[in-house]
């Protein structure tokens, strides 16, 4: 028999039962759809914190105290040194190291007058506006000076200025952080979400205060900019060579950003996995959906089956036509699916035009073989019912 | 052409058996016209079935052209099917949803044969039936008659050695009837061997030779001498012997 023969024989067989036809399509429609609009937005997130990764500097190094890794001899449990301002110079003196930035981060409440907000109160110095790229709305970053002894100058973010000074200008002014006052020298342009802090919501104070006015004895991190994208490697091994060389053990865990990266992304596979998983769920329910119409033909289509095989189809062919119904019915469904699911993608998109949600190519190719596979898949046993039938029995009967 | 030797075939129903054909032996030569008569329930369709290779004695042999045909695959029994027998059906058994044409093309359809030689076989044989001004129209815009004629155009469109029609008039009025009878009667006359199973005793009595069965047994099979009257032909009237 010939393969289009084969096809417009099933098309035509379809033709017969349009409605029937076209509930499992439809059936089929929303589970492929469901597959390709979730995937789509579990790349699309995956896409966002790449980006996010991307635009907070990509020569990234970021020390923290602590071993994280067990990598070998000593084991996490050992007497682990503070990471100091000390350190944080040291580093920036390496000539790998293009600028480098310490962070201290508590949370308290700022107020300015009666209104008070609690946010995350950041100690840096003036290269953390670089290394984060962050930009200046108004005003000016902390200024440069010795880390150590920090000033009373303050930067708000774009939120906190707004939440406290309302219409004032918050520039020159002073606020409280706990019983320590500060002056307002600047407020940060908008940024949004950075992974960690949202930066709108943030103030940043000289280092060297954030110690003392916080009571700490260690820095929660030191940001280090690697002049160039491909030493990221060797200057890792610079500072875990400097900060053992300091500490006299291996007492800091240095992660570079592509680490990082590589762990959001993981997370976020699996999210995007999971999401195709509950997809599939509706898609298993399409594909029952299919053989339930294929049953339903085979029974109601004795004579012609039988017919078929009193003019010398043989099973093979009988089992052939059958499973091109399923299938038919299956990348039917596929198809509208993909149709189907675009045109959700797109009505996501208009509403939040900022997330990069579009199907990866893998998801449109797997949506189409996924669904072929649940009509073969839920087809062949209908499609052998046809075939082990009885063509006298199936005469015999009108 | 057609030799059947001692066969039996036994239905298992529940605990019990029906012996629904028993010892049947009997030879039909190349281009006969035989009409199997009997009782209902005699075993009429059951020895069709075996004879058209849609189903197996329980013993005994069968040969058709020859060829021991009880024993084949499936796969070379649905050929033979295919190229050596057309089946007429008292209900029809035409696709609703085909035309008549494509109902008579759906044999060369399995046969894998190029679309235009199917259609042009498929056209030639709805002519030969006479039916060539309805080969687009479906089954349910056509007549009894007319359903009957395109089936016999698709049984006979492979050309098979052996036409087997199980009650082909037995929905039909008698003036489709009798053209369906003699269009048949036209290809027999033409080489084709016909095995037509009836109730109408005279449609029997159009045949050279009537085969007689009761009780899955055959009872008496004979031909027909020229000055024969279509009604004394009737089974009934040959019971006794
Ligand atoms: N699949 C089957 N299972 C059990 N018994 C069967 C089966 N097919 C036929 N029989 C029995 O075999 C016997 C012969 O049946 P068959 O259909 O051959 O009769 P028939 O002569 O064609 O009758 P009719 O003139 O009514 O068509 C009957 O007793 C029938 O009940
Ligand atoms: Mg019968």
């Amino acid at each position: 028999m010939r393969f289009l023969d084969l096809l417009s024989f099933a098309a035509g067989a379809l033709r017969g039962h349009r409605l029937r036809t076209a509930l499992s399509v439809a059936g089929v429609a929303v589970g492929i759809s469901a597959v390709v609009a979730l995937t789509a937005l579990g790349e699309g997130a995956r896409r966002y914190v790449v980006d996010q990764f991307a635009a907070l500097g990509s020569n990234l190094l970021v020390v923290l105290p602590g071993k994280v890794e067990t990598t070998g001899g000593a084991p996490f449990g050992g007497v682990t040194h503070d990471l100091t301002i000390d350190d944080y110079r040291a580093i920036a003196r390496l000539q790998r190291v293009r600028r480098s930035a310490p962070l201290a981060v508590a949370t308290d409440t700022v107020h300015f007058r009666d209104r008070g907000r609690a946010v995350p109160v950041l100690g840096t110095t003036a290269d953390f506006a670089a290394v984060r790229r962050l930009e200046i709305g108004s005003g000016e970053f902390l200024p440069v000076g010795d880390p150590n002894q920090g000033g009373n100058e303050i930067v708000l973010g774009v939120t906190v200025a707004q939440e406290l000074f309302r219409s004032e200008n918050p520039l020159g002014q002073v606020v409280r952080v706990g019983p320590w006052r500060f002056r307002v020298v600047g407020v940060l342009a908008p940024r949004g979400q950075s992974l960690t802090f949202n930066m709108d919501d943030v103030v940043l104070i000289p280092v060297g205060t954030a110690m003392r006015v916080f009571n700490r004895s260690s820095l929660f991190r030191i940001l280090v900019d690697v002049r160039m994208r491909g030493e990221m490697e060797v200057t890792k091994k610079d500072v875990e060579r400097l900060m053992a060389e300091r500490h006299r053990a291996e007492d800091v865990t240095v992660i570079t950003q592509d680490a990082l990266l590589t762990a959001f992304s993981a997370i976020l596979n699996a999210l995007t996995l999971a999401l195709v998983g509950i997809a599939s769920v509706s898609l298993a329910v399409a594909g029952v959906g299919i053989m339930n119409v294929m049953l339903v033909s085979v029974t109601e289509r004795r004579a012609e089956i039988g017919l078929l095989k009193a003019l010398g189809a043989q099973d093979r062919q009988v089992l052939a036509a059958f499973l091109t119904e399923a299938v038919l019915l299956a990348t039917g469904g596929g198809v509208a699916g993909l149709a189907l699911g675009a045109g959700a993608i797109r009505a996501f998109v208009g509403i939040y035009p900022s997330f990069p949600a579009s199907p990866p190519a893998w998801a449109v190719a797997s949506a189409l073989g996924l669904s072929l596979a649940v009509g073969v898949g839920f087809g062949v046993w209908p499609a052998r019912r046809a075939t082990r039938l009885d063509p006298v029995a199936a005469l015999a009967k009108r | 052409m057609i030799e059947l030797e001692e066969v039996w075939r036994i239905f298992r129903v529940g605990e019990g058996e029906v012996h629904a054909l028993k010892h049947v032996s009997l030879t039909i030569e190349r281009g006969e016209h035989v009409a199997l008569v009997g009782p209902s329930g005699s075993g009429k369709s059951t020895l069709l079935h075996i004879v058209g290779c849609l189903d197996r004695p329980t013993r005994g042999r069968y040969l058709l052209e020859g060829r021991e045909v009880g024993t084949l695959s499936e796969e070379e029994r649905s050929l033979i099917r295919r190229h050596r027998i057309g089946f007429v059906f008292q209900f029809f058994h035409l696709l609703p949803r085909l035309s008549a044409l494509a109902n008579v093309e759906l044999p060369m359809l399995f046969a894998g044969t190029p679309p235009e030689e199917r259609r042009e076989r498929a056209a030639q044989a709805l002519k030969a039936v006479g039916l060539s001004h309805r080969a687009e129209h479906r089954p349910d815009q056509l007549s009894g008659g007319e359903r009957q004629r395109v089936a016999i155009a698709r049984a006979v469109v492979m050309d098979p050695a052996v036409l087997l029609a199980d009650e082909p008039t037995g929905n039909l009025d008698r003036a489709s009837a009798g053209e369906v009878m003699e269009l048949i009667e036209r290809m027999n006359a033409r080489g084709l061997t016909l095995v037509v199973v009836t109730h109408d005793p005279a449609i029997a009595g159009r045949a050279k030779r009537v085969i007689r069965m009761d009780d899955g047994a055959i009872q008496r099979s004979g031909v027909r001498g020229p000055g024969f009257e279509p009604r004394a032909a009737s089974p009934e009237s040959q019971g006794g012997g």
